[in-house]
């Protein structure tokens, strides 16, 4: 849907996918139906190729040994070895398998969004923000001269923010310990982690900050130290008991 | 109309608690504020310049729920849920601060000039649908 309040122009899509909702908002003048459909036909597609709830996507197939990688697709493939690659950057607070099984659902959202905007950037759009889940990534601004606004929901007063975070061209990713209302389990160990009611990542693009989120959350208080570590990364936390850390670059993001 | 796609996705926060603490003990029982009415999605002209919008009922694993916002020019002032899911003790119980805490985010959420949410519980709802279709209609 088109609209033009105030004098900016906005198109607006929500999707239900992936048992979460799927925001895409472009911020330029035009008619972006179709490569918004383009994009909705893409989010179904990944959820097709990686649900581990259905019983006949690739994934679920590779998994119960039915398929050999190799005929899996590039896609999957591409998915993997981004998985292997967070693995190792991480030490293993990031794993690609769960209960012993191939697993690479805490990555592939993050890059289902990440190339939706970059489909979007390819059909000539230049000003969006495309949210799945909560995870975000921003191109261009909300509009001329002024950066996105990205609220960080406060885990412990629902309905709240807790800090907000303005940026051009930046992703945006936030895990926290009441995630789809199970623990999270440290792969490295097998037990729920518990030190972060949620941690937010700050970076260039949703593949890795929705995964390295992951990874922070597993780490803690650790994570701190590694987020400062990371060149053009910040984290922000908010432990059980209300406080709170931030890395030393993120109040230049707010 | 750029921050009510935020109220949207800030509202599935409060369905997710709506949800997810179905069983919880409430502590806070507010009388509901709302009465259940079957209204036909509309949209009136009010008093100062105020338009008042009503969503499509959606349907909810727990039964139809129907939202109606207030605008002000392009700023939601009040959301209501006007349909929802009665009948049980629970569910009034529910209701009795969960719709009201939902109302409150919309309004919130609008007034915090916000253009997306970060946050790590999101899943599909049939307020959030409901709600969009009420902000659909105001930006028609």
């Amino acid at each position: 849907m088109t609209a033009s309040t105030s004098g900016r122009p906005r198109t607006v899509h929500v999707e239900h996918c992936m048992g979460t909702v799927f925001s895409i908002d472009v911020r330029d003048e035009g008619s972006w139906d179709t490569a918004i459909a383009d994009v909705v036909q893409w989010l179904h597609h990944v959820d097709e190729v990686f649900s581990t709830y259905r019983p006949e996507s690739v994934l679920s197939r590779l998994q119960r040994g039915e398929l050999w990688l190799p005929e899996c697709g590039p896609e999957v493939a591409e998915v993997l070895a981004l998985c292997e690659e967070v693995e190792s950057t991480t030490g293993g607070a990031f794993s690609p398998r769960y209960d012993g099984r191939l697993d690479p659902t805490g990555l592939v959202k993050g890059w289902a969004v990440d190339r939706a905007a970059r489909m979007l950037d390819a059909a000539g759009a230049r000003n969006h923000a495309v949210n799945g889940g909560g995870d975000v990534q921003l191109t261009g601004e909300a509009s001329p001269g002024a950066p996105w606004r990205i609220g960080i929901a406060d885990p412990l007063v629902p309905g709240t923010l807790a800090c907000v975070v303005t940026g051009r061209d930046v992703a945006v990713a936030t895990s926290g310990t009441a995630e789809r209302g199970a623990h999270v389990l440290d792969p490295r160990t097998g037990t729920p982690v518990a030190e972060l009611a949620s941690v937010s990542l700050v970076g260039p693009r949703l593949t890795l900050v929705d995964s390295y989120a992951t990874a922070a959350l597993v780490l803690g208080d650790g994570a701190q130290a590694w987020v400062e570590g990371l060149e053009g990364y910040d984290a922000f936390a908010v432990r059980p008991d209300g406080s709170r850390w931030q890395t030393s670059g993120w109040s230049a993001r707010v | 109309m750029r921050r009510a796609l935020l109220a949207v996705v800030t509202t599935a926060v409060g369905l997710v608690l709506l949800l997810s603490f179905k069983t919880h003990p409430v502590t806070t029982v507010a009388a509901p504020h709302v009465a259940l009415k079957d209204t036909s999605g509309g949209s009136t002209a009010g008093a100062g310049g105020t338009r008042t919008l009503t969503g499509r009922t959606a349907d909810t694993p727990f039964g139809p729920v129907q939202v109606r916002i207030r605008l002000r020019g392009n700023d939601i002032i009040e959301a209501h849920a006007v349909k929802y899911p009665q009948g049980t003790p629970q569910d009034d119980q529910i209701n009795s601060w969960a719709i009201p805490q939902l109302d409150q985010e919309a309004v919130a959420a609008d007034s915090a000039s916000i253009d997306m949410v970060s946050g790590a519980t999101y899943t599909s709802d049939g307020y959030l649908r409901s709600l969009q279709s009420a902000l659909d209609k105001a930006r028609a």
